[in-house]
């Protein structure tokens, strides 16, 4: 299982309180972990990522085990403690505006 | 009873003002989306409880939401907007060719014979339409795809197409606006387009007479009358009546013609509506006194508009967006400030009142009516 935690603004949109709870069939990736999370919540699509690139918005961070993930390759497996749910996936939207 | 529904699009969210015809008492719902940039909020002329609303963050992209309950609840429908074949580059600030990107939608403009088809606008530049209720769009390329697309440029706001207006007599003429390529009509359903910009004179241009390259701000018509366009540009306030072939300027006797609304008077096509602002490099009332212009000739001659209005120290800007009129017996004006008020007026604009005064900038203003 994997932990998803979404910023307020995204928690708003698809309606959920809390953490997401994923199990996904593959390997955890980034690719894998957002393919199932827009498959659950389809108004994500175009919000975190590009529809057709699927590169990351630039003010799309995602966070890990207190590290930045948000330039590794879309398809590196995401670390042990995130594919085992012991830690969550982070998606995170960047300091920045007013 | 009459009544009327403002809706109010801001930097921070959507709002929802109600009134009886009398206009003076007012329900404010909202914040809708808070947070988010909300660019425009519009209802179908179809089924005044279709309403869909422009919501966008530079950090998530683009939503688009839909009501069909007037707006007291909303769900998402489709955001994939993507350019038609390879999108290819526009001129960029440097003169260099740039990749044509999405970015929002600044307008939305529902169909006035089928409920389910809507227009976008959007920045980069382009027209979309969904025949669905929003689901799925697809972009009217023939637009982009005009000879002179690659050298459109953005404006300092961004290269928006923010102006869709539908023609009501004639169902395959459109005029949309771009800033800042002009603006363009279609005469078949927006399949192909032309430039309609010849009158037109922009200093800011190395040729001010070029067929494209203009930055429009603002179109306006009268639905008896949609072959009388008015338009406020960057500088200069025009008209046309010939349905865009030419333009002649009708500024006449306001104190600056910069600007960025223009509207008319629902019962009377030749009483049109600006806001001055002082110029290009300072976005605010001259003599910090914000007034309404009123022509009752079609333009050239203008009073102002103030009884309401603050008449000191105010430098609130009004957008190209935050201007409409409703339709009740006597005409109301409304427009939103980016300081956070709506003003309305019950008396085509004789006397001014806040709705509101401290709602987040004010980016888009329409009214829905009901006799």
């Amino acid at each position: 299982m994997i932990r998803i935690v979404l910023p307020a603004h995204l928690r708003a949109l698809a309606r959920v309180k809390g953490e997401v709870k994923l199990d996904i069939a593959n390997a955890a990736t980034q690719s894998t972990v957002l393919d199932a999370l827009e498959a659950r919540y389809p108004v994500l699509r175009g919000t975190i990522r590009d529809h057709v690139t699927k590169k990351r918005r630039p003010f799309v961070r995602f966070f890990a085990c207190e590290r930045d993930l948000s330039h590794e390759p879309p398809d590196s497996p995401l670390p042990d403690a995130v594919a085992t749910g012991a830690e969550p996936f982070m998606v995170v939207g960047a300091m920045a505006g007013g | 009873m009459s009544s009327v529904r403002v809706l109010v699009g801001t930097r921070k969210g959507a709002f929802v003002l109600t009134s009886d015809g009398k206009r003076e008492n007012w329900d404010i719902a909202g914040p809708h989306f808070a947070g988010w940039e909300i660019y425009h909020v519009k209802g179908s002329p179809l089924n005044p409880n279709r309403l869909y609303a422009s919501q966008t963050s530079g950090w998530f992209g683009q939503i688009i939401q839909r009501s069909d309950d007037g707006g007291t609840s909303w769900e998402p429908v489709g955001n994939k907007f993507v350019y038609d074949g390879i999108p290819g580059t526009h001129q960029w600030y440097d003169g260099t060719p740039h990749p044509w990107e999405f970015a929002r939608v600044w307008h939305l403009e529902p169909s006035l014979t089928d409920l389910e088809t809507v227009y976008a606008g959007v920045e980069d530049a382009a027209l979309f339409r969904s025949t669905d209720g929003g689901q799925n769009w697809s972009e009217l390329s023939g637009l982009r795809g005009h000879s002179t697309g690659s050298s459109w440029t953005p404006g300092a706001g961004g290269m928006c197409l923010h102006t869709i207006l539908l023609d009501p007599k004639d169902p395959q003429r459109m005029f949309v606006a771009i800033s800042a390529a002009g603006a363009f009509r279609s005469d078949d359903g927006g399949t192909t387009w032309r430039p309609i910009n010849r009158g037109l004179k922009s200093a800011q241009i190395p040729d001010p007479e070029a067929e494209v390259g203009h930055c429009v701000h603002r179109l306006a018509l009268h639905p008896s009358r949609p072959n009388v366009l008015f338009m406020q540009k960057h500088w200069d306030v025009m008209r046309s009546d010939d349905a865009g072939d030419s333009w002649h300027e009708i500024s006449g006797n306001l104190p600056t013609d910069f600007g960025f609304p223009i509207d008319v008077h629902a019962h009377e096509p030749e009483t049109i509506y600006v806001v001055p602002i002082k110029s290009d490099s300072e976005h605010m009332p001259p003599d910090g006194k914000l007034r309404v212009y009123r022509s009752r000739t079609g333009g050239n001659e203008w009073e102002a508009l103030t009884k309401g209005l603050p008449q000191s120290n105010c430098y609130v800007n009004v957008l190209r967006d935050a201007m409409a009129v409703d339709s009740l017996d006597s005409c109301g004006v409304y427009f939103g400030t980016t300081g956070g008020q709506v003003y309305a007026s019950a008396d085509a604009g004789d006397s001014w009142n806040p709705i509101v005064r401290d709602l987040p900038p004010v980016l888009s203003v329409e009214v829905q009516t009901f006799p």
